[in-house]
């Protein structure tokens, strides 16, 4: 072999094993055998990510707890999207699980295709639209905790700048960025929200870049809808405030810390186990957040003003039985164009879909 | 008038492109030698990992680096062995060296998930250090930051200018004709091989104590590739492997300070960028393919046997 070609082979293996060092190991351990029910779990990141992949653990966790040695769970993590999604949720199923949760949107169609080929085992999608007969789906709305987030972040800032570090342009996080907007302005007319897209939803190392650059060009309070912890570490360092992101943050910026908005999956995922259990399971599409226990906020900082604490927990209660909604018309999108009549809410599948700016946002959407 | 953000964001640069100036120049040295070790990414996550439990365990940043740095030496030892003595194949044993790396490290760092490091104490000398732009970027920055430009001074005078590193490159251009004189070829390129692994561990250790002072798997998320990229990038030049370090950091902050002005440019773009950046730059300096092969070592990613 020659240098060139050499060269060639060499950069053409770093970028395939690029893609198949984030494979993960096959599932953990055997399902079946002593007629205690089998739960799988699907992990897209590591357990250890200390967001989304470490709550949905915890989750796992608590079905564990509550049901003891009548549940076997496993779980098998990293797991890219595509075929090998495929291959892992299939291994699952015949090895005797009875009930899988596929915890990230990618792993949609996979899920339908094996649960067509195991019609006895049942699934659950998080995130996801397509649902079968075997298949329910389940989502938390998250933006009602970017709600309450959004109110304290209005009060907080002084600079009126809020930084958010994005991850992809989805309808998901674009929601959490219109509803925490709307949510300060409300409190503080003058408040803006300045977006950076990291295209990614876990590089520690690009997420705290994204937060020096918000800090530098003049962010006093910091959101981010990405899985690390970094943001809250460098708004810690440089003494501005954060909002932690799918769990408690606080160890990794104590002072910075505002307060975080949990993802509680235990109750759901304790319930459907039962229902399993019990054989009263059905498939359906179930959409929680603070009124089901699913959306959580952590703590709040003690440097928070009591009254300030008071306006959150009022919007979070009144949330709760009804009385708040997040996107409670009247509301403009950006070029000023009202989108929800005053008197009126946002609509779920107007929720579901959102692909616009409210009025406030700097920059626009990438398309 | 300098803009309030410019001196900070020229910081973030120095801190995004410093891991990778460790792994690029350990690299170099090591693919000089003859040796194509593609375990970068292992080495780097084990310093980062190594150095971090060490940091947070005894509180002190010199152990933590030490370890850091050994950490990746260990593993660089592993390849060794295997590659040099055993003559496996470098590209699969790299390749399972980088796997091996980010799954030890994980069983590791699972105990330290959630701990965290107070960072790197800054040099910060009164006055000097306060003057606009170069006096935080000169005199402002941590021991690693400074040791990561010495190490490239270091391996530009080391191998241009000294009989070893004459030595070194002889064994990477054609290990035969350096046998035969009598140089120990497996033992320059043992040699080359720890190097390697000490800078990517110490590339990692930056990455746990001062880039981002925490402990999360997969950290280095691809870093170790990247330097790998800028090694061709460099043309095997450890002065242009600085400078493609800092290109490569300076785009990458530089797209995000454009998205949060709000210029309307995909992000996906922006993202790509640094690495369109190093596309085209390998394009101009290979323009001219003799030059370029001249550049490669000979025999980078053979495997040497004293009595063939």
């Amino acid at each position: 072999m020659n240098k060139s070609s050499l060269i060639g082979v060499g950069l053409a293996v770093v970028l395939i094993v690029a893609l198949l060092s984030s494979v993960g190991q096959g599932p953990s351990e055997k399902a079946k055998d002593d007629g205690k029910l089998s739960v799988g779990f699907v992990y897209v990141g590591p357990i250890g990510d200390h967001g989304w992949t470490y709550e949905h653990n915890a989750g796992r966790l608590a079905i564990e707890k509550a049901l003891g040695d009548k549940v076997k769970t496993t779980y098998v993590e990293k797991v890219p999207y595509g075929p090998d999604s495929e291959r892992v949720i299939g291994k699952l199923a015949s090895s005797g699980s009875d009930l899988i949760f596929t915890t990230s949107f990618g792993y949609m169609d996979p899920t339908i295709k094996v649960a067509k080929k195991y019609p006895n085992v049942k699934f659950e999608h998080a995130t996801g639209y397509k649902r079968s007969d075997n298949t329910a789906t389940y989502s938390g709305r998250f933006y009602e905790g970017r709600h309450v987030a959004g109110l304290i972040a209005g009060k907080m800032t002084k600079t009126n700048t809020i930084g958010y570090v994005a991850s992809f342009p989805i309808p998901e996080v674009i929601r959490g960025i219109n509803a925490t907007i709307i949510a300060a302005r409300s409190v503080n007319p003058d408040v803006k929200i300045k977006v950076i897209w990291v295209s990614s939803w876990f590089d520690p190392g690009k997420e705290a870049d994204a937060a020096k650059a918000l800090i530098d060009q003049g962010a006093d309070v910091l959101f981010q809808h990405t899985d690390s912890p970094a943001p809250v570490q460098v708004a810690e360092k440089r003494g501005i405030w954060a909002l932690g992101q799918a769990s408690d943050m606080r160890q990794f910026g104590p002072k910075a810390h505002l307060t975080a908005i949990i993802d509680d999956w235990a109750p759901y995922y304790v319930a459907r186990t039962k229902a399993v259990m019990n054989k009263t399971w059905t498939s359906g599409d179930t959409w929680g957040g603070f009124k089901s226990g699913m959306v959580r906020m952590a703590p709040y900082n003690k440097a928070i003003p009591a009254d300030v604490v008071a306006l959150a927990e009022k919007a979070r209660k009144g949330i709760i039985d009804g009385s708040v909604h997040a996107f409670q018309g009247p509301i403009k999108d950006q070029a000023g164009k009202v989108v929800v009549k005053a008197g009126e809410r946002a609509s779920d599948k107007m929720l579901l879909g959102m692909n616009f700016y409210v009025e406030g946002v700097d920059g626009s959407i990438p398309k | 008038m300098i803009p309030d953000w410019l001196t900070p964001a020229i910081m973030t640069i120095v801190t995004a492109s410093t891991p990778l100036v460790f792994a690029a120049v350990g690299e170099i040295m090591v693919e000089k030698s003859g040796v194509l070790n593609l375990g970068v990414e292992g080495m780097m996550i084990m310093g980062a990992v190594a150095a971090f439990a060490i940091g947070v365990t005894t509180g002190s940043a010199t152990l933590a680096i030490l370890f850091g740095a050994l950490a990746g030496l260990l593993l660089a030892l592993i390849f060794g062995l295997l590659t040099l003595n055993l003559r496996a194949n470098q590209v699969a044993t790299g390749l399972a060296l980088t796997l091996f790396g980010l799954g030890l490290s994980a069983l590791i760092g699972h105990a330290f998930v959630g701990e965290t490091f107070p960072g790197l104490p800054k040099l910060d000398i009164p006055i000097i250090s306060e003057f606009p732009i170069i006096g935080p970027l000169v005199f402002g920055q941590d021991f690693l930051v400074y040791m990561s430009v010495a190490s490239v001074i270091f391996a530009g005078w080391f191998l241009n200018r000294t009989r070893w590193g004459l030595v070194l490159r002889a064994v990477g251009e054609n290990h035969d004709a350096a046998h035969a004189i009598g140089h120990p070829v497996n033992f320059v390129r043992m040699m080359a091989v720890l190097f390697g692994g000490s800078m990517a561990g110490l590339g990692g250790a930056y990455l746990s104590l001062a880039y981002t002072p925490l402990w999360v798997e997969n950290m280095t998320a691809g870093r170790g590739w990247i330097a790998l990229a800028l090694v061709v990038f460099a043309s095997w030049r450890p002065g242009r492997a600085i400078f493609g370090a800092y290109l490569f950091g300076g785009i990458t902050i530089l797209q995000l300070h454009v998205q949060g002005f709000g210029v309307a440019i995909a992000p996906q773009l922006m993202s790509m960028l640094p690495y369109l950046a190093t596309i085209v730059v390998l394009v101009l300096i290979s323009h001219d393919v003799n030059r370029f092969k001249l550049s490669a070592p000979a025999s980078l990613g053979k495997t040497f046997h004293p009595s063939q």
